[in-house]
């Protein structure tokens, strides 16, 4: 009795306000839209034809090599910086540690701005670029699709290196040491000994940053220019500038399926399912 | 065995990858030149524009009186799905424990897009309120694994041995759980404060005309406003979020 008096609070709390939610969006993806902005009455395939058109591919393809390209840079680099700082003394890792999160407690809008003005049109790193002669005058670092990359890496990676340097922390070293002893060369132990050992804390990382850079929205929207455009500005499109309320339904059904495939795989591959942290809900 | 010299470069790499864009924007802030870019001397002006912007008052305001109310509720249902969650390993607290879970994964726009579809259906109109039911939905999720990781630390059998030596039922509330409990909730709690200040993405969805917190205000400066504004005013941000972490680092690493 007790336990239903307080579970009750929370489940039907997340049952009025995220399962349906979640659900109606897959519903009003089959409604049609009313021109003045509205959901209509009714049925249709309609919306869902025009997602799948081919002019929205570029975006789809944008969207998906983005993110896995953010998720590829942030895990070559967090591996080795969760390496170094398993491995450093506490004093040096509990520093790092702090450097690390530190610039995360600001507002991640304020972190996009912070790199609009680094790479602002006169400021010093684009004089920098010049004077070494890696940039021209004219030369645009804002507003293309590597810029957003670089963007999006310095926003996720903090979230790939806590998780790599929690399991490198619980890797025994030793290993490492009786590879080379037994004549593995410096390359194979890493890959062979210490990959492995550590790839609970690489999937962690993986999904972390895999899935809300998926979701990216304001990081094209602020870095990036028209031709840069990721599947969640086209949502937010639909629901600012044209209210087409179906249509942004649908796109972020779209979304929601590619999000939950590989959480879907990556828990039947994981067997148990210690709480894990996720991000705090930006980006 | 010899050290490979590479991790530690890479580390220095990434720290300063980490922290120059942040210093370039701190020293723009008090650069005179009205679109930013190269330097035109020290100045003061911007902030002393930031603090008679009505806007940005009303702003911060709201996003206050949101974060308190979306604390306090969260706090509370969070504490009692983490106590649930801890207590009873029943088939109910299996669906319970997925649906705490879900909404970490699922991505902003996702969550915000689906609220917003709830509040146009029931047309609910959009208001402070219904960013405080967006808040309140994405902060239980987090204070609930808090409190439920400083539960799996807590030893029970203090309550039954205080309870054995005849303390009533107020007296284990306030001399055990409350000391003992107390600094998990309030880590849980700051969480969710944090999380709701800093929250654009879902907000930006359902937050309607004059219920504008900080980061939609930010957001639409970065967007029309001038640019130098916007320096000072996230630098302002900036400070006041680390100055609330340190506080309450300080005030917690008391408690413990």
């Amino acid at each position: 009795m007790q336990e239903y008096l307080i579970t009750t609070p929370t489940l039907v709390w997340l049952i009025l306000l995220f399962l349906i939610p979640t659900l109606l969006v897959f519903a009003i993806s089959f409604r049609p839209a009313t021109p003045s902005g509205g959901i209509g009455e009714g049925w249709t395939l309609d919306t869902w034809r025009s997602v799948a058109e081919t002019n929205y591919n570029s975006i789809y393809w944008r969207t998906f090599w983005l993110s896995l390209a953010t998720t590829v840079i942030c895990l070559v680099i967090a591996i080795p910086v969760g390496h170094w700082m398993a491995q450093t003394s506490p004093k040096w890792r509990n520093f790092a540690l702090l450097l690390i999160i530190l610039p995360f407690w600001t507002n991640f809008l304020i972190r996009i701005h912070a790199w609009r003005t680094f790479l602002h049109p006169d400021g010093f790193f684009k004089d920098t670029l010049i004077f070494l002669g890696l940039a021209e005058e004219q030369t645009q670092l804002l507003y293309n699709e590597w810029t957003i990359l670089a963007v999006l890496v310095y926003s996720y990676l903090p979230f790939a290196i806590l998780p790599i340097y929690a399991a490198a922390e619980k890797f025994d070293y030793a290993l490492l040491e009786a590879a080379r002893d037994l004549g593995t060369t410096r390359a194979g132990a890493f890959f062979r000994v210490f990959l492995p050992g550590i790839s609970k804390g690489i999937l962690t990382a993986l999904l972390i940053v895999f899935i809300p850079a998926l979701g990216s929205y304001a990081i094209p929207d602020i870095i990036g220019g028209t031709s840069s455009e990721m599947i969640g500005n086209k949502i937010a499109q639909r629901v600012f500038s044209d209210r087409n309320l179906p249509h942004a339904s649908a796109l972020s059904s779209l979304l929601a399926v590619v999000v939950f495939m590989p959480m879907l795989i990556a828990l039947a591959t994981q067997r148990d399912r210690s709480p894990k942290k996720s991000t705090g809900g930006d980006a | 065995m010899k050290q490979s010299k590479m991790p530690l470069i890479i580390t220095i790499f990434v720290l300063v990858f980490f922290y120059v864009p942040i210093l370039v924007l701190v020293a723009q802030s008090f650069n005179a030149a009205r679109f930013g870019g190269s330097w035109q001397g020290f100045t003061f002006r911007w902030y002393e524009e930031l603090f008679q912007n009505h806007n940005v008052l009303r702003a911060t305001r709201n996003t206050l009186l949101v974060a308190f109310i979306t604390t306090v509720v969260s706090t509370l249902l969070g504490t009692l799905a983490g106590w649930a969650l801890h207590h009873y390993k029943t088939g109910l607290q299996k669906v319970h424990y997925g649906f705490i879970y879900a909404p970490l994964v699922v991505p902003d726009i996702l969550m915000g897009m689906s609220l917003l579809l709830l509040f146009v259906n029931l047309s609910i109109p959009l208001s402070l309120n219904t960013i405080i039911i967006a808040h309140i939905t994405f902060c239980i999720s987090y204070v609930t694994l808090v409190v439920l990781g400083r539960l799996q630390d807590f030893d029970f059998s203090l309550i039954e041995a205080a309870q054995d030596l005849g303390a009533g039922t107020l007296t284990i509330f306030w001399k055990i759980l409350v000391p003992l409990l107390g600094p998990g909730i309030a880590a849980g709690a700051l969480l969710a404060f944090t999380l709701s200040i800093d929250d654009f993405v879902i907000t930006y969805l359902v937050a309607g005309p004059g219920s504008t917190t900080l980061p939609v205000y930010v957001y639409s400066m970065m967007k029309f406003g001038s640019p130098a504004q916007i320096n000072a005013l996230c630098v302002l941000f900036m400070a006041a979020t680390f100055s609330i972490v340190i506080l309450s680092q300080l005030v917690l690493n008391k408690k413990q």
